[in-house]
Formats: structure tokens, sequence, C-alpha cells
């Protein structure tokens, strides 16, 4: 037993970090708001270069043949600035789910090096999510109906936008129709796939959501240190420190299920429901009272738009209820707990040991 | 304790009820955080003039009907009922029309009462400064006596409405040698009087809500003072708990909010899947119910001659927090919509994003929550100062 993670993945999130930290900034991020596409094109590339959209497609496919575990820290560090770019979605969802297609079907096998390349963008649809973020610059689309998973061109979809509270956001609406021909796989297995889609999905927004939670105490701490008010630091106040003390706790105890999520999706994909869910509603319950909390402690000046406290709370509240609401993986969480023979007890926090990892 | 209506308390429902129901827009106005949507309001509160109904427990005289509260709560429930136009004069009429009801010489009652209720004259508040936020004696913003006119220099920030508004009501120092809550004054300032700036300041939702005020030497008549020289704190006070207290937030607001959030939550009924929602609906609408009931009791308590004390921020830290709780509720009833605008939602999904956000502000402005809960603290249960 061992639950820490490597000098290897702390170094590259060290550098990830670094390098967002540099190029992700307040002043950039609002400079994409006013842009159409919504996308930092530098930053996109910085970031493709460190191989992270690539990350989860096995080497033999012509990825780098990692895993969630080494990709759940970095997806934390895109929370932590805000990033807004859809790559922690991109690197997690779409690579993968094109790659394992990629097996044993044709299209999707010619379509996945032009993806690792960087020459095509896929964008994946959820019966999940009702919007598709970042969906108007996609040439293909992988998108479901009932357990099918069909393939379709940008040409054979329409694209609507619709506005999100989130000005970080590019929310579309996709109106297609499936066919035999756009059918890329379908029973069971479309099933298993969507499955596995959503859980590695709500994985990122997760890990997204505990570093947006750190931004913002970051932030609020910050600030209550340089503000003052009756010839103090507005921080020395104890019900300010109480306020930013209660978001750390809740967060220091969303991490560790965040990353035994990562660690179960990494070695038994098909039974991480449970881990997950507990992971995604920690998570967001931990970002929802940061944003209030660091809001609180910012007096009026975190009502405004100028202050850059904003991004962190807006993109927040949308990605809590991305892959999955609080209220959705609850759901699983009950079901799971209320099963014949569920696997409880103080013995089982990682799972049956004796033969593979499992939860049921 | 009768808790019935009196028939002429049920004649008086009956008669807002009909007036606004010929009278209220059909279609909602803009926000009056836009130049149009200011002006519409501005109209709409003259038509309530018209009816005698910009503030009913005014006397006749200034425009009102020389209701007492309970008529003001009645025709509030019947006002949220109607779904009728947010009152953008609100500073005016609920905050400074009670101050000056109490603090004001005969002269400056008719000289602004009336143009008050009338919506002629829309008001704004400018006490908070840079620099004096929770702590409001930090004011550093001087008025000083020349001849029969005060001179004044300095900086308002927050300031709600100020944008469009065509009056502050402020608090100075006009005392240069004074410390905290002594020497300040509560004056009145035209917001087109030469050597006022006004800056916008955008709010969460991109709108400018409110504004900074700059003072450059303005010069105004020394009629605008309201009550004596270097009791502006006392009066700040008074002011501040009507706000707290009753006026400022009725309840009917809470209880309308709280019956759109069951209406929303059984329009939703197949797809709720977290049972801990349920709960926080009939929470939601269990405390707006109290909150009623607390202020139809404070009213009675008035009413006999009563007044507000400490207790008024109980009151704040109720309504605010029960704000944000319902909103937080109908957007985790509306899970992955919740985050669209409101031009991209359906009907009955409108509203609470937008809701969401100012219910956020609740927690702080009135006075933020921490220093409420150290004033009961301190001063209504009696534990000692920090
Ligand atoms: C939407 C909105 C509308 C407003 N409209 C107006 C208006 O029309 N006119 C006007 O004059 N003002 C207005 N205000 C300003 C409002 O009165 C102030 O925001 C409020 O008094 C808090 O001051 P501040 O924002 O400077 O926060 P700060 O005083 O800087 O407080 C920041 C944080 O520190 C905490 N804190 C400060 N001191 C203490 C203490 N001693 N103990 C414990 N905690 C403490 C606060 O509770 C808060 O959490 C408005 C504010 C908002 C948000």
């Amino acid at each position: 037993m061992d639950f820490s993670f490597s000098e290897e993945q702390l170094e590259f999130h060290n550098a990830v970090a670094s390098m967002l930290r540099n190029e992700v900034t307040p002043e950039r991020i609002r400079a994409r708001w006013d842009t159409e596409s919504g996308a930092d094109a530098e930053v996109e590339k910085q970031i493709a270069e460190m191989g992270i959209p690539i990350m989860l497609v096995p080497e033999e496919q012509g990825g780098l043949g990692l895993t969630a575990v080494d990709i759940v820290l970095i997806a934390e560090a895109a929370g932590q600035v805000a990033l807004p770019e859809s790559i922690i979605n991109d690197a997690l969802v779409c690579a993968p789910l094109l790659a394992e297609l990629a097996l044993d079907n044709e299209r999707c096998a010619q379509l996945l090096p032009q993806l690792l390349a960087g020459k095509i963008r896929l964008g994946v649809g959820h019966l999940i999510n009702p919007y598709i973020n970042f969906g108007a610059d996609r040439d293909w689309f992988i998108l479901p109906q009932g357990d099918e998973v069909h393939l379709v061109a940008r040409d054979e979809v329409m694209l609507t936008p619709v506005g999100s509270v989130d000005p970080s956001r590019r929310l579309v609406r996709v109106d297609w129709t499936a066919s035999e021909k756009s059918c890329v796989a379908s029973g069971n297995y479309g099933a298993k796939l969507w499955r596995a889609a959503l859980n590695r999905g709500a994985l990122g927004a997760a890990a997204q959501l505990a570093g947006l939670a750190q931004g913002m105490i970051e932030r609020a701490v910050n600030y209550s240190m340089d503000r003052e008010q009756f010839g103090k630091a507005i921080g020395s106040f104890q019900a300010v420190k109480h306020l930013m003390a209660d978001c750390a706790t809740r967060l220091e105890f969303a991490r560790p299920p965040l990353y035994r999520s990562a660690y179960t999706v990494s070695v038994a994909a098909e039974r991480a429901d449970y881990a997950i869910s507990h992971a995604k509603v920690a998570t967001g319950e931990a970002a929802l009272l940061a944003a209030r909390n660091a809001m609180q402690v910012h007096g009026a000046m975190g009502y405004t738009w100028e202050c850059d406290l904003q991004i962190w709370m807006k993109h927040a509240w949308a990605l809590d209820k991305a892959w999955g609401d609080a209220g959705f993986h609850k759901n699983r969480v009950h079901q799971w707990l209320l099963r014949e023979g569920a696997l409880t007890g103080p013995e089982y926090s990682f799972g049956r040991q004796d033969e593979e990892l499992s939860y049921a | 304790m009768d808790l019935s209506y009196t028939p002429d308390e049920q004649a008086f429902r009956a008669e807002v009820r009909s007036w606004l129901e010929t009278h209220v827009p059909k279609t909602p106005l803009a926000s009056f955080d836009t130049e149009a949507g200011f002006e519409q309001h501005r109209e709409w509160e003259k038509t309530l003039a018209s009816g005698n109904w910009g503030m009913v427990t005014w006397p006749e005289a200034y425009g009102g009907r020389g209701c007492n509260l309970i008529e003001w709560l009645i025709f509030e429930e019947e006002y949220y009922r109607a779904g009728a136009p947010g009152r953008v004069n609100q500073n005016g009429i609920f905050l400074l029309g009670p101050t000056l009801m109490e603090y004001g010489t005969p002269e400056q009652k008719a000289r602004y009462l009336t143009k008050m209720a009338s919506g002629e004259e829309i008001w704004a508040q400018g006490w908070s400064e840079p620099g004096a936020g929770s702590d409001m004696a930090a004011i550093r913003s001087t008025a000083r006596r020349e001849g029969d006119e005060y001179v004044i220099n300095g900086q308002k920030i927050w300031s709600t409405r100020a944008v469009y508004a065509d009056w502050v009501f402020c608090i100075f120092r006009t005392d240069p040698d004074s410390e905290r809550h002594k020497g300040l004054s509560f004056i009145f300032v035209p917001l087109d009087a030469p050597g006022v700036t006004v800056r916008p300041i955008r709010q969460l939702d991109g709108l400018p809500g409110f504004a900074e005020i700059f003072f450059d030497d303005v010069r105004v008549p020394a009629d605008n003072l309201l009550g004596d020289e270097g009791q502006g704190w006392r009066i700040a006070m008074a002011t501040a708990g009507f706000e707290r207290g009753l006026m400022l937030r009725s309840p009917a607001r809470y209880k309308n909010t709280a019956k759109r959030l069951l209406e929303l939550y059984r329009s939703r009924d197949n797809d709720i899947l977290d049972l801990s929602i349920e709960d926080a609906v009939v929470r939601c609408y269990l405390d707006a119910e109290a909150y009623a009931l607390s202020t139809y009791q404070t009213a009675s308590r008035l009413v006999a001659g009563g007044s507000i004390g400490a207790e008024a921020s109980c009151n704040k830290i109720f309504w605010s927090e029960l704000d944000v709780l319902m909103h937080e509720t109908a957007l985790r009833l509306l899970g992955p919509q919740a985050e669209l605008i409101d031009a991209d939602q359906p009907p009955e999904a409108q509203g609470w994003q937008d809701g969401f956000l100012f219910s956020l502000a609740g927690p702080i402005y009135a006075g933020s929550n921490e220093i409420q809960r150290n004033i009961i603290a301190e001063r209504m249960l009696g534990m000692p100062r920090a």
C-alpha cells in the first residue's frame, strides 16, 4: 500500500503547473471572453507540446500510454488556473474513446492518427450533458443514440450556440440524425464505452473542481491579508479565518477520494462508478463552498465584474453540474451502498484485494 | 392575539389586487441597471403614484395612503403575487423615506417625500467608501460648512442605482478634527451638481448596478443637512435598522420565491435523483413562512408603538441566507441546464441564475453577516467583545 504520487508524476505536474501559471493569467482569460472561439492558440500549442492531449492513448496506438493517476494532478492544475479550454476533457474523454473504437472500427482507426497529430478536433456528446463545450471548433463528433455510438462529420450536424453564465465556456447544442452508416459501436459494448466516458469525464471535472477550490481559497486568503478594516487586515478577524478554514477542511477531504477514483479508473475502469461518484460529489461541494466563502471574504469587491474571482466561481458552478450533477452521483452512491452484498466495512476502502480490485 | 385579517384589511387587499391586475405591465420591463430599463421603471413608479400606491404607509399629503405596517405587508403580498416590477426607488422609499419622516423638518418632508413617492426623483445611498465598508466609522469624505453651503470632497463607492439616479443621500465628515462615529453628518446631494462624477461599476452579471461617486468641491445648500450636524451616525443607524429589520426585504419577496421553487420542483419531479433536494425545498418554504410570521409580529409590535432593536441583525442574516439557499436549490433542480443564460432557458427556468448571483450579495450588503453575528452576540446576547 502506497497512497502517494511518484517522483515522476510530481515532476510532470510541477512542469505543467508552472507553465499554466505563466500562460493562463486572468488577463489572458478575459481576452478570450471577447473572442468567438474562446480559445488561446498559444496555450493550446504549449499544452499539446507537453503531450497532454494524448496521455491516455496506449503507446501501441501512438499515444503516451499513461493512466488516469498520471493525469489527475494535471487536471487539478488546470482547475487551479481556471483554464477555459477543454483540453482536460479532450485528453480524458475524446482521445481514449476514439482509441478504443479504433481497435475494431476502420473509420475510427483512420481518424485516430490525425487526432493524435493535432490535425483534427473531436467533440464527444454524452446523454448526461445536454451541450458540448467548444463544440463549434470540432471537425468530428462522437454522439450517442441510446447505447449506440455514432461517428459523424461536422457537415452532418447542426450546431446552435447557447450562452453560459461562465464567459469562459462555448456551449453548443448538436442536432443530428443517426444512420446505420454512422454507427461505430452498439449494444453492451456501446453502453460500456459510454459509461467509461462518463466516469473519465467526471474524473476530469472533479479534479478541476478541486483545483478551482484551491485557486479560490488562495485568492481569498491573499485578499484578506491586503484588505484592512477597523485598522487591521480582515484576515485577522476570526469570522473571516473560519470561512476559509471551513473551505480548506472540505477540500482536504475531497482530494483523497479524487485520487482514489483516478486509481480505480486506471486499474478497474469497469467498476469505478462508486469511487468516481464519491469524488465528484466531494469536489463539487468543496468548490461550491469555496466560491461562496471566497466571495463573502471579498465583500462588495467580489460582486464586481472587475474582480477576477468570478473567473473561478463561474467555472466551478458550471463544472459542478457537468458530467453528472450532485444528484446523479449521489444516486449512484446510494444504489451501490444499498445493494445486496455491497462491500462496506472498515477493510474495504480500496475494494476487494484478493482477486482483481473491485467494489461490487 | 387574532391571526385573521379584519374586514377592512380584506377590503384593502381586494382593492390592491384589482388595481394591480389592470395596471401591472403585461411584459416584463428591462433591467433597471440599463438606461432604458431604468426609465421604464421610473414610468412604472409614476403609474403607481397615479393611484397613490407609491408608498402606502406615508401620509396622504406626501402621496401615500396613511396605511399601517400590516397594510403595507398586505400591499407587498399583492405586489409580488401580481409579478409587478422591482422598485427602482427602493433606497428612497424604503430607507430614506422612513428616516426623513423621523428626522426631517416639515420643509424637507414636503420637498423630498412627494417627489420620491411619485418616482420623479430616484435616490441612491452613498455611505460606503473604499476604506469604509464594514468599518463605516472610517468615513473620510468631508463636507465643510461655508456660509449657507456645504463644500463636499471625497469619494463614495458601491452606490446602488447611482448610475442613473437623481439624488444620493450620504454621510460625510463635517468636523475635520473628529474621529470615528463623531463629527459625521447626513447630507443630500443632487447627482447632477457641478463637481460630481459618477463612474459605473459592473456587477457579476456584467451590468452597472452600482457606481463610484467622486466629489470635487461640490456645493450644496446647508438645508440639505438631515437632522443636526454631527448626528449623522445616529441617523444612519436608524436607517440601517429599517434596512435590516423590516422594509428593504418584505417577506412577500421570499414567499414568492419559495412558491416558484415549489413549482419548479413539481415540474422536475420525474428526473430528481437527489433525495436531499426535497428536504431543501421544504426547508426553504418553511423558512420563508417563518420570515413572514416574524415580520407580522414585528409589524404588530411597531404598530403598538414598539421599536426595532438588535434583533434586526437576526432578520438580516435570516433573509439573506434563505435567499441563497432558495436559489442554490433551484439551480440544483435545474442540473446541467442551470448554467444557461435566461435567453436560452425555458420559461420555468428563467430568472434563477440571475437571482442566484444577486442572492450572493445579500450576506454582504446592508452590513455583512459576519458583522451582524457580532452584533447579535455582543448586543443581543451580551457576550464579551473581542
Ligand atoms: C450589491 C451591493 C449593493 C450595495 N449597495 C450599496 C449602496 O447603495 N450604498 C452603500 O453605501 N453601500 C452599498 N454597498 C456596500 C456594502 O454596504 C458593503 O459592501 C458592506 O458594508 C461591506 O463592506 P466591504 O464590501 O468593504 O467589505 P469589507 O468590510 O472589506 O469586508 C470583507 C469581509 O471581511 C469581513 N469583516 C470585516 N470586518 C469584520 C469584523 N470586524 N469581524 C468579522 N468580519 C469582518 C466582512 O464580513 C466580509 O466578509 C453595496 C454592496 C453590495 C454587494
